[in-house]
């Protein structure tokens, strides 16, 4: 998503038209339907439901709300889903510093397959990529045996949670990386390099630097795809409460045993969580525009 | 990969080529580490899915979705996404044509609005309307006695893919808008054509292929969607069972064969709207700079 509010110019809006012109395009009845439609469009989609949600986490009193956030297997949920999106996002940062790097600075045969590769996840629906490691870890799966011999469980247990999480929010620091690595140019680099500068001293000091918003753009959105994955999840996890079950998987539990406070409060908490992200990617990309 | 010597040289002289001062290692080092991680979470699970779904033959492949349930779910996902990339498209271009060309108060919060589709959980936004529908409650309660049933039903479903692809079609029109100059449809106005002549003459030829990418992107989106319908649709076969939730009720019934057979048609679809998407995008790139 291009950056809107920078590029926006109040300047040109109407009031600053030659005031000769005798019609006006902007303005009269219909502008002022087309902003009501658009209001109502958005409120039907999301004003309701989010008020909805904060009533239905409600409606039995705070108190009641506390107490249920504040059970273990909540708790315990909330925890679980950090610890994964964490290490997915971890994973994603390096690897995708990695891939945007070569894709950007490298060439070789085949580049244009491999930057094809890197959209994929976003084509896949999440169950699907959960039943992608059902197949290669589960029953008669390909590397099971090789798990088995190595004493590791895989499917229903935290690991493939971790790969399932690091599958679909993949593309997210590889994307917002690249344009930025394609715009800085290599001068710089060069140039630290002449001065005598090391790979990894030219990182730290020159690349890093200059694509740092970007980076953490990218960052936030991996962490919050991370956040709020259920589809994937749901196929591949155990859902052991306590163990491997994150709070999204929370939610649809307490769906099934009618704890409907429970699961609307935590998905009140994820609505928060995510919103909290949002505003703060907000500002990275404000800081990525201005430089 | 598997690139020789030669094949290096020959990629080498862009002025974007690597550094000369990054040792040949490294450079090795890291184009080997971007492909393998690629290979290893990419291609490897999607082969995965390939192999599963056709081992049994093309046959045991068309039967398997083309059985009853399978073709309902695979219609129903079909229709329901159809339904909701048509009412985006064109409220998400009423949408981007207010945000661009109007000044009012409440366009920053519309514009952050616009947003939080991608940022809140799919599962949450299932939650939400399933609180604000569901039939216990006082607006699902009235909509149901006045023989709307919303949840457990197809609207709610076509609810729950409007909100979650709402942002696709605003965020692809919204920079063609404010690229395409006030000027063309003022002078148009000027010489006498209506507002709707005007936007019809003017403003649609110039944002119809944006339009039609952020619409192929929203299909896609709605194809695979799973968290925000498993919770919304009731998932009654035959009639509420879209294509997702479907390979989700193979996968849990152990049919892997079932599941991959319909992951893999989903996967070409999306693939094949991912592609004509890219094309339409560079044709237009390629049309902007030679204008």
């Amino acid at each position: 998503m291009p950056g809107l509010e920078s590029k926006l110019n109040p300047e040109s809006d109407v009031r600053s038209a030659p005031a000769r012109q005798p019609r006006r395009l902007t303005g009269g009845v219909a502008k002022w339907v087309l902003i009501g439609l658009a209001f109502l469009y958005a409120a039907v989609l999301l004003a309701g439901p989010l008020a909805a949600i904060v009533w239905g986490s409600l409606s039995e009193g705070a108190g009641q709300f506390l107490r249920v956030m504040t059970s273990a297997d909540a708790l315990s949920s909330l925890k679980v889903t950090l610890i994964i999106s964490a290490v997915a996002t971890l994973v994603n940062t390096v690897f995708g510093l990695c891939v945007a790097w070569v894709l950007v600075r490298d060439r070789f045969p085949g580049r244009q397959i491999v930057n094809g590769l890197v959209d994929l996840p976003f084509a896949v629906s999440p169950v699907i990529a959960g039943l992608m490691l059902i197949l290669l870890f589960g029953r008669g799966g390909w590397f099971t045996p090789l798990t088995d011999a190595l004493g590791i469980k895989v499917v229903f247990a935290l690991p493939a949670m971790f790969l399932a999480t690091i599958f679909v929010s993949l593309p997210f620091v590889v994307r917002e990386v690249m344009p930025i690595l394609a715009q800085i140019g290599t001068h710089q680099e060069s140039a630290a390099y002449t001065m005598g500068a090391g790979p990894w001293q030219t990182f730290w000091h020159v690349t890093l630097p200059s694509i740092r918003w970007g980076l953490l753009y990218g960052i936030s959105l991996t962490f919050a795809r991370a956040l709020g994955e259920f589809g994937a999840l749901v196929v591949v996890s155990g859902s052991v409460s306590g163990l491997t079950e994150t709070s999204t998987l929370f939610i649809f539990r307490s769906l099934d045993d009618r704890n409907y406070v429970g699961a609307y409060a935590m998905a009140m908490v994820l609505a928060v969580m995510s919103f909290s992200i949002l505003m703060l990617m907000e500002l990275f990309r404000k800081r990525s525009e201005s430089g | 990969m598997s690139a020789t010597p030669t094949e290096l040289n020959s990629g080498v002289p862009t002025s974007r080529a690597a550094p000369r001062r990054i040792a040949p290692w490294g450079r090795w080092g890291l184009r080997a580490t971007a492909i393998a991680y690629l290979l290893l979470m990419v291609v490897l699970p999607l082969s995965a899915i390939l192999h599963a779904g056709l081992r049994s033959g093309v046959g045991v492949f068309w039967k398997d979705i083309t059985n009853p349930v399978a073709f309902g779910a695979l219609k129903l996902t079909l229709i329901t996404a159809v339904i909701t990339t048509f009412i985006n498209a064109v409220m998400g271009t009423l949408t981007a044509y207010v945000l661009v060309r109007y000044d009012f108060p409440g366009r920053r919060l519309l514009n952050g609005l616009v947003d939080m589709p991608f940022s809140i959980p799919t599962l949450v936004t299932g939650v939400m309307l399933v609180v604000l529908y569901g039939p216990q409650r006082t607006l699902g309660a009235w909509l149901e006695s006045n023989g709307i049933q919303v949840i457990f039903a197809t609207p709610g479903i076509v609810l729950a893919l409007l909100l979650v692809t709402y942002p696709f079609v605003v965020r692809a029109v919204q920079p063609v808008l404010m690229d395409l100059e006030k000027d063309q449809e003022e002078a148009a106005y000027t010489l006498g054509a209506s507002k709707w002549v005007t936007f019809y003459r003017i403003v649609v030829p110039a944002i119809s292929p944006a339009l039609v990418t952020g619409s192929l992107l929203n299909f896609g989106r709605a194809l695979g969607e799973f968290g925000s319908i498993v919770v919304v649709s009731g998932n009654i076969p035959g009639r509420t069972l879209t294509a997702a939730v479907h390979v989700y009720g193979q996968i849990e019934s152990q049919n892997q064969r079932g599941a991959s057979a319909m992951s893999i048609l989903l996967l070409a679809i999306s693939f094949l709207l991912l592609l004509l998407a890219d094309v339409l995008q560079r044709r237009r790139e390629v049309q902007r700079a030679g204008a």
